[in-house]
């Protein structure tokens, strides 16, 4: 059979076409598609966190229980939620540290190492940080095999197995939310305790906080508190400008933040 | 308890206040794998501007940068997967490739890259290697035999076609060789969490840099390699090659002198951590290797009249020191400046090795790995000779002539 030029393109072309149509229809029926057809997206779970600096006291037991929960080395200098000091002088200096994550908890007046004069302090506050859960997270997107994602319900989770360690996504966490486990060498995080929300528990860090300053809960819940404060209440988050909108919302944030 | 250090601790001072998660992540290894890809994507440049733009000052190097090219190529991954804390899993670059990460498509871009410098290799030489193989016996005979690929046509048209086929792929290799290194460049520049690193000019500012330690890669391992063999170096070409390097350093020191000054005049919010940097921490490794050794002094001993041999290798050196240092300071120096801009994180890099950890961290293996492929050339060599005299004294005359005749009529 002789073939010309023409009628090659003319055949190439319908395949193309052809192929595309089925393949289309994968698209269409991707399990989120099907699911939203069942269940509204208002009623789509998204996990979220409230932070209320107003209320910690800086004694650190959420990042022992943190440690303790997830088994992250309890001596090793990396940790899933930590708590930093904010000292503002009222000559206008700001000190900022966060010893060992505060693991130990803050039990003296020693901001940087350096003994303050409480006369000379403006104002001073405690901020836990974790991971954010981002709506848009850079970590996910810059994973080169695809070991870090993000789970219907909004939490970004790390397959330990399939990560190659090549420290992209910890680079590009505004937050430094992340860091290589010592054990498993992989890329770790927090992740809102998803093994204990999952089974309607409340995260280890919240359950060890004795201020009630951390709190998990969903967004679209009207029932939840959490839901209440952020739709109620005047609540900011970290580092916005990079777009990742993360979803853990703070209560008395303040500029001195970092 | 067994005590656990974190990873990057051994290798991190931190001063001010830093994250408790932040530690030099990328270390020497991230800083030579963009120096390797560097002079790869300059090695291939520069033996594209004979085959392609017909220089025909630049033929005795032709081939030789080729091969250069191919074998730094081959040793362009191993700081990777040095780098990697799980090497073994880097197979699921290519099981599960997220396309969303910019270092997903490594694979695709290297591999790619790889086929046109195998393909232009193997007809640049094929006229050689079917002369061999009738030639050859034994051992060597067989290789030929073999990497003849059972073609052994050297008509007048086949060769014909070789040539009109070596000039494509030298042309296409030239953006595929712009491509891999711009690639580097934008994994570093779309890192949004480092004011360094996060510039558009970052792609060209990796490439002129690349081109630039190429070309000077190459003037010195040429030089090298001739001088050992006692071979005659024809003037002509490494003029013409330190010509390359004028023009790219040009190139280079106004596209980093530019990320610079936007940076100084916006003044944003990372400025004041980013100016204790550049002008105080690493003022010595920066203003001083980087600019003034690697850029300027080679600019100004490149632009002297009656450029000698000796000042060429010279300046090419220079050049070779400035941008390794480039390297560092980009890597490490984007790093240093803590993400909380309210503290340093210092790189010390651990020279004596006191565990696997350190021993890979170290300066051995990242020494050996940058002798590789002088190595490997020395091997290629014997195989596919690229330190030949394929100008004579009189052949180089004779173009000196031409050259200077071009640059007459151009006055």
């Amino acid at each position: 059979m002789s073939l010309s030029r023409r009628e090659l393109l003319k055949m190439g072309f319908l395949a193309v076409c052809g192929a595309v149509i089925p393949l289309s229809a994968l698209q269409i029926l991707t399990p989120e598609a099907a699911a939203s057809l069942i269940r509204p997206y208002s009623e789509k779970k998204r996990w979220a966190f409230v932070v209320d600096t107003t209320k910690c006291v800086g004694c650190g037991m959420c990042v022992k229980a943190c440690k303790l929960e997830n088994e992250i080395p309890f001596n090793t200098d990396v940790q899933r939620t930590w708590v930093e000091r904010y000292v503002q002088l009222k000559d206008g200096d700001v000190l900022i540290d966060s010893p060992q994550g505060a693991r130990h908890g803050f039990t003296k007046n020693d901001p940087q190492g350096k003994e303050v004069n409480e006369a000379e302090i403006a104002k001073g506050f405690f901020v836990p940080k974790l991971c954010n859960q981002c709506e848009k997270p850079s970590c996910v997107q810059v994973c080169p095999v695809g070991a870090t994602y993000k789970t219907d319900d909004g939490v970004v989770l790390v397959d330990k197995n399939w990560c190659i360690g090549c420290g992209y996504c910890i680079n590009n966490c505004p937050y430094l939310a992340r860091f290589f486990n010592p054990i498993t060498n992989s890329a770790d995080k927090c992740t809102f305790c998803y093994h204990r929300i999952t089974k309607g528990m409340n995260t280890a860090c919240m359950d060890a906080c004795a201020f009630g300053a951390r709190k998990i809960g969903m967004l679209n819940d009207p029932a939840s508190e959490l839901a209440k404060i952020i739709s109620t209440e005047r609540v900011s988050v970290l580092k916005p400008e990079y777009g990742n909108e993360p979803q853990v919302f703070y209560i008395g944030l303040d500029s001195i933040v970092r | 308890m067994e005590e656990h250090l974190a990873h990057g601790a051994l290798w991190t001072i931190k001063e001010g206040f830093t994250y408790p998660n932040e530690y030099i992540y990328w270390t020497i290894h991230i800083v030579v794998y963009p120096y390797i890809t560097g002079l790869v994507a300059g090695a291939f440049v520069l033996s594209s501007m004979y085959h392609v733009f017909g220089k025909t000052e630049l033929k005795p190097v032709a081939k030789f940068s080729l091969v250069f090219s191919f074998a730094l190529l081959l040793m362009a991954t191993s700081p990777l997967m040095l780098h990697l804390t799980h090497p073994l899993n880097s197979i699921n670059m290519i099981l599960t490739p997220h396309f969303y990460s910019a270092i997903a498509a490594f694979t695709v871009v290297y591999l790619t890259y790889m086929a046109i410098v195998l393909a232009e290799i193997w007809f640049v030489f094929r006229p050689f290697i079917i002369e061999q193989a009738k030639e050859k016996k034994g051992l060597l005979g067989l290789i030929y035999n073999a990497m003849t690929l059972g073609s052994y046509d050297v008509s007048e048209k086949a060769l014909e076609t070789d040539h009109k086929i070596v000039r494509i792929l030298a042309a296409v290799g030239i953006p595929a060789a712009a491509f891999l290194h711009g690639y580097v460049g934008f994994i570093f520049g779309s890192v949004k969490t480092v004011p360094l690193w996060k510039t558009p000019l970052m792609p060209f500012i990796f490439l002129m840099s690349a081109i630039i330690s190429g070309v000077a890669g190459c003037v010195v391992t040429y030089i090298l390699g001739m001088s050992l063999k006692g071979n005659f170096i024809c003037g002509a070409t490494i003029r013409s090659m330190c010509k390359v390097l004028v023009w790219f350093l040009v190139a280079a020191i106004v596209l980093e002198g530019i990320d610079i000054v936007f940076h100084a005049y916006t003044a944003e919010e990372f400025w004041s951590i980013m100016s204790e940097l550049l002008f105080q921490r690493f003022a010595f490794k920066m203003l001083v290797v980087q600019w003034l050794l690697g850029m300027i002094l080679p600019l100004i001993l490149l632009l002297l009249p009656r450029l000698s041999m000796l000042r060429a290798f010279i300046s090419a050196m220079l050049v070779l020191i400035g941008v390794f240092t480039m390297r560092w300071d980009v890597v490490i120096g984007g790093q240093s400046m803590s993400k909380s801009l309210g503290g340093f994180l210092t790189y010390n890099m651990p020279i004596i090795p006191r565990s696997m950890e350190t021993f890979l961290e170290g300066p051995i293996p990242i020494t050996g790995l940058l002798l590789m492929p002088l190595l490997l050339l020395f091997i290629f060599n014997k195989v596919l000779p690229v330190f030949t005299e394929v100008f004579n004294e009189e052949d180089c005359g004779f173009t000196e002539g031409l050259l200077s005749k071009k640059d007459h009529v151009n006055h």
